[in-house]
């Protein structure tokens, strides 16, 4: 299995070696879709300046990155792209490795099930077999490799790839079971981004599942386990900080890295929902507005927490893709990390309804974006309207796509405890409705 | 939710989505079409839209006439003495007006020599004059263009600018800039003037350091005049790459027409008596066809075309002297050129109130995009409908009989045997139609040499004729290779058939938004081909079909239709000269002013016909 990998990141490197030295790249870098105000190469670059000059970099209003990026790439700038090539392919590999771990897990799990008898009779076609299972960790690196979405990020330099190069390894450590490495990536993940905040939840109940530890908030050993994950996050995070801290001499990062993710202040179009509703809105209602906004990305772990308790991974999954749509500043790469999970599911594909429509409106959007972009801003003839129109859609269809994944989840679920044939009360053949 | 969640809802939906499929497309298609003839019908009365030009008045006080003569022969014996635009002459003549005078030397090397206009290596002047705002800084700016072409043309032209250029230097209203500008070599000077003066270089132009700026420029004329006297006044709106002007500097420039009496035209036609029945309808149908056919081929209307794509707001009117009995002097046009600047002078801020996205079935009467986008959009329903029929025949094939109900959809149409392989069989035909693409791109420009070298041809021969010998060995590609290459039998082409129909849709999207025309148009003749290619059964009516409407082809019929409206039809011969013409000059647009229409024929349309070419020979 080693060698198809080795052949995908060979065939990445020299997609991203090829961009870089063509004249596309520098468009590319431009693209709103691909560089945000928080992880824009230019930005870094002049943070980098200023560190130089020795003047805070966050003395200006450009630089939102945290301390400990500005000070990798002050040692590391020559070799710039480099970095981010190996970053894509270490987080491939992470996440290879992850999903092998995980589709043992998985298969272990189904196995048991099937001799406790817990599966209805007539699923034996629901039941993931090896064979399919086999070539589902190297789709997954090429998904993730091979997307546009983060080709595009890469080339950019968009440190959206560092963010998920981090999240890929706290993946691959919740999915180990060490506990402690977790919560180090995690804390790291969080404080690079905030938004990793949420994948506490199910990287938790990943964690006590492995640990079989039943979570039920009455059992003692849940609590304690959870309290150790807990603090070691915390510890952790404390530590990242403080460290930054030291590294700078002054709490200047707080407000300009995290302040800015919460707040919102810059706005320039880009593919989330925030900039559109910001710029129109009256001055004194925003304050309300972005708390309405931001909770959105931290209110559904409670409901998913609830209902997939019992497949974490899933809700890894639909809480990474919640993050890249509602967070402040999305871009595509944030988009490519939760699209390579796409493949661990592939035995959903049956259950899924829209998923035609859905990936016609993500590429229809996709290309639409600079197109609109262009009659916006170059032409002259469209107007912010036109842009945020098309962004809306890309959501509501990364939305849709995301739902129509829960829901064939949920709906697996069920026929595997029920069996796939189910009749009525009066022997008709039933059919699951969602209502 | 409820309509597409409940199964059975979703089924019936389906069912009747497959059975209906061919008369829904059939429908939809001749609707389309049909809106699109309608649409004279649908056009409102045109309306000035910005504040700062509707309600100030005007009063025009020149009477330049017989000034511009004047000038307009000494300019032309000057002209003819120095062999070119006299440099010095017009410097001079500028400085004594008053104006502040710069000169532009240029110099550009075409990729291949220019046959229409009989040019390879050019080089050339532009001079203009700069009347500087006594009323306000620098900051903006208006512009007055006359192009100084070969032969005795527009110097009539020339003329009226320095008459303009020396009653408004008289004059102390002025709150922007006035540019008086002369340009060599019609859109290659416009082109440098342009470069130069915003300090981009988009093309191989080279130009010298430029002399002197004014401010932001607001909006442009260009003006093309060759007699003393003229019957009416006819205006270009079609830029670069059909970029087209805000409505309201076309409204200012009728409303200013109707003031002078002067009689104003739009593709060469008069405006329609009103009342949009019998000869009403016909001219405006055929006057919004020339449009299409004008914004479609992505060339600019006149010099103006190329201020657009730098946001400036630009028309070219030209002055037209046929058989009619009432002739004007150059006077009425000089007065209406000095209200439209003094109205420009008002403006307070960019023309932005009115439409930026229009097509006109007469001068005064307009249809926005909101009329005219469902016209494209019923067109794309079709492309919709079938890759839905596709995708569902696809993914029943794949379960198979016998499955739960799932919520897919059951049809009537016959089972798909399911194939081995995955979707590696698509590639070749991929590869190769994006090849055929591509070459068709690269080739011709760049093998020019070797054709020369080889081939008892000139340079501008050999890139139109390779253009058309790749576009036709293009065509035979599929055939003969994928005989090898074939596999996947019915899934096969139905996969790439979906693929097919989805990248067209895809292009057509984006051309609608970016030239609505060029869209519709490659949207009326490959929607009906993609919709009803099939491998299999009697051929010989699809491969017509798919032969009649490649894009190439309708090129063709593209200039023949123009002749036709035009109401001077060419014979075959004609048109093949045209034809030629239009594919040469097509290439050279993209080289000079960075038009995309060549490229996107030919990394576009052409593949996705190819394609659908692949389609019908699947074995």
């Amino acid at each position: 299995m080693a060698a198809p990998l080795v052949l995908v990141v060979l065939a990445a490197v020299t997609v991203r070696a090829a961009l870089y030295r063509s004249s596309l790249a520098v468009f590319i870098a431009e693209r709103v879709e691909v560089a945000s105000p928080l992880n824009a190469w230019k930005r870094v670059v002049e943070g980098l300046a200023l560190l130089d000059l020795g003047v805070s970099p966050y003395s200006g209003a450009i630089f939102h990155e945290t301390p400990l990026i500005i000070y990798l790439f002050h040692f590391l700038i020559e070799y710039a792209e480099l970095v981010f090539m190996i970053t894509d392919v270490l987080t491939a590999v992470a996440l290879y490795l992850a999903i092998q771990d995980f589709n043992k897990v998985v298969f272990k799990k189904q196995k048991l099930l099937i001799e406790l008898d817990k599966y209805a009779p007539d699923v034996a076609e629901l039941i993931q077999t090896p064979m399919e299972m086999h070539y589902i960790p190297l789709k997954v690196a090429l998904f993730y490799l091979l997307n546009p979405y983060t080709v595009m990020s890469c080339v950019a330099k968009s440190t959206c790839a560092i963010n998920n190069s981090v999240i890929a390894f706290f993946i691959l450590a919740t999915i180990k079971g060490s506990a402690f490495l977790s919560a180090v990536f995690l804390a790291l993940a969080t404080y690079q981004s905030l938004y990793p905040l949420t994948l506490f939840a199910p990287a938790l109940l990943y964690l006590l599942q492995r640990q079989f530890i039943p979570i039920k908030l009455k059992s003692k050993s849940f609590w304690l386990y959870t309290m150790q994950y807990t603090s070691l996050y915390l510890c952790s995070l404390v530590v990242i900080i403080c460290l930054s801290f030291f590294l700078l001499n002054s709490w200047d990062f707080i407000p300009s890295v995290y302040g800015f993710i919460l707040s919102v202040p810059d706005l320039t179009p880009n593919i989330g929902l925030f900039w559109y509703f910001f710029a129109e809105m009256f001055e004194h209602f925003s304050l309300f507005f972005v708390c309405v906004f931001q909770i959105n990305v931290f209110f559904y772990t409670i409901p998913l927490a609830i209902k997939l308790k019992e497949h974490p991974m899933f809700f890894m999954f639909v809480q990474l893709a919640i993050i890249s749509i509602f967070k402040s500043y999305p871009t595509v790469g944030d988009i490519a990390l939760y699209m390579a999970f796409l493949p661990v599911w592939s035995h959903l594909y049956r259950f899924l309804r829209n998923i035609f429509i859905l990936s016609c409106v993500l590429i229809f959007c996709s290309f639409l974006f600079p197109v609109l972009w262009h009659l916006w801003i170059y032409a002259g003839s469209a107007n912010s309207n036109f842009y945020y129109a098309i962004t809306l859609t890309f959501n509501i269809g990364q939305i849709l796509l995301i739902s129509d994944y829960f829901y064939a989840f949920l709906r697996r679920e069920y026929y595997l405890t029920h069996g796939l044939h189910l009749t009525r009360q009066d022997g008709t053949e039933a059919m699951l409705v969602l209502k | 939710m409820g309509l597409l969640s409940d199964p059975q809802c979703r089924r019936a939906l389906g069912r009747l989505l497959l059975r209906l499929n061919t008369p829904l497309c059939v429908l939809s298609y001749l609707s389309g079409l049909a809106w699109f003839l309608l649409l004279p019908l649908l056009a409102p009365r045109t309306y000035l839209s910005e504040n700062a030009m509707g309600s100030t008045m005007v009063g025009e006080g020149s009477d330049l006439g017989p000034r511009a003569l004047a000038l307009a022969r000494d300019f032309g014996e000057h002209r003819r003495r120095e062999g070119g635009i006299p440099v010095s002459w017009l410097s001079h003549t500028m400085f004594q007006l008053g104006l502040e005078v710069h000169s532009q030397p240029f110099a550009r090397t075409l990729p291949f020599p220019d046959e229409a206009h009989e040019r390879y290596l050019v080089r050339g002047t532009n001079v203009f004059g700069v009347l500087r705002a006594p009323r306000a800084a620098s900051t903006e700016a208006l512009l007055l263009l006359v192009p100084c072409c070969e032969g005795g043309k527009n110097e009539q032209a020339v003329g009226l600018l320095l008459a303009l250029a020396g009653y408004c230097r008289g004059q102390i209203y002025w709150a922007k800039d006035l540019i008086f500008l002369v340009t060599e070599h019609d859109l290659l000077g416009t082109q440098a003037w342009l470069e130069g003066y915003h300090g981009v270089n988009l093309t191989a132009m080279q130009s010298g350091p430029f002399p002197g700026r004014a401010g932001a420029i607001q909006a442009a004329l260009a003006l093309e005049l060759s007699s003393d006297v003229l019957t009416s006044v006819d205006v270009a709106v079609e830029g670069l790459d059909g970029q087209l002007p805000n409505l309201d500097l076309l409204n200012l420039f009728q409303s200013f027409c109707h003031k002078n009496g002067l009689l104003c035209t739009l593709q060469g036609k008069l405006p329609p008596p009103e009342g949009p029945s019998g000869p009403g309808y016909a001219q405006s149908l055929r006057t919004l066809g020339l449009m299409v056919l004008g914004q479609a081929g992505g060339a600019p209307g006149g010099p103006h075309g190329l201020f657009l794509r730098f946001r400036i707001e630009a028309l070219t009117l030209r002055g037209i002297n046929s058989f009619r009995q009432h002739k004007f002097d150059l006077g009425a046009l000089g007065r209406t050129l000095e209200g439209m600047f003094r109205k420009l002078n008002n403006l307070l801020e960019r023309l932005h109130q009115s439409y930026f996205l229009y097509l006109l079935p007469s001068l005064a009467r307009f249809v926005s995009i909101g009329s005219y986008a469902p016209a494209l959009g019923l067109l794309l329903l079709v492309l919709a409908l079938r890759a839905l029929e596709l995708w569902m025949r696809l993914s029943r094939s794949e379960e198979g009989e016998g499955e739960p109900p799932v919520g897919e959809v059951r049809g009537p149409s016959d089972p798909v045997p399911p194939a081995r392989g995955g979707l590696l069989y698509l590639v070749p035909p991929i590869l190769i139609s994006v090849g055929a693409g591509a070459a068709l791109y690269l080739l011709p420009v760049r093998g020019q040499a070797v054709a020369t070298q080889h081939f008892p041809v000139g340079e501008a021969e050999a890139v139109v004729l390779a253009l058309i010998g790749i576009y036709v060995a293009g065509m035979a590609l599929p055939h003969s290779t994928h005989r090898a290459l074939s596999g996947g039998g019915q899934r096969g082409w139905m996969t790439l058939k979906l693929l097919a129909l989805l990248a067209l849709a895809l292009l057509l999207t984006c051309l609608a938004l970016l030239n609505f025309s060029l869209g519709f148009l490659l949207g009326v003749t490959l929607v009906p081909p993609a919709a009803a290619v099939r491998p299999g059964g009697n051929r010989l009516p699809l491969a017509l079909l798919l032969v009649l409407t490649t894009p190439g082809l309708s090129l063709f019929m593209a200039v023949l239709l123009e002749r036709e409206l035009l109401e001077a039809p060419a014979g075959l011969g004609e048109a093949w000269q045209r034809f030629l013409g239009a594919l040469g000059q097509g290439l050279l647009q993209e080289h000079l002013h960075g038009a995309h229409l060549s490229p996107l024929l030919c990394l576009g349309a052409y593949p996705c016909w190819l394609l659908l070419w692949n389609v019908l020979f699947w074995k």
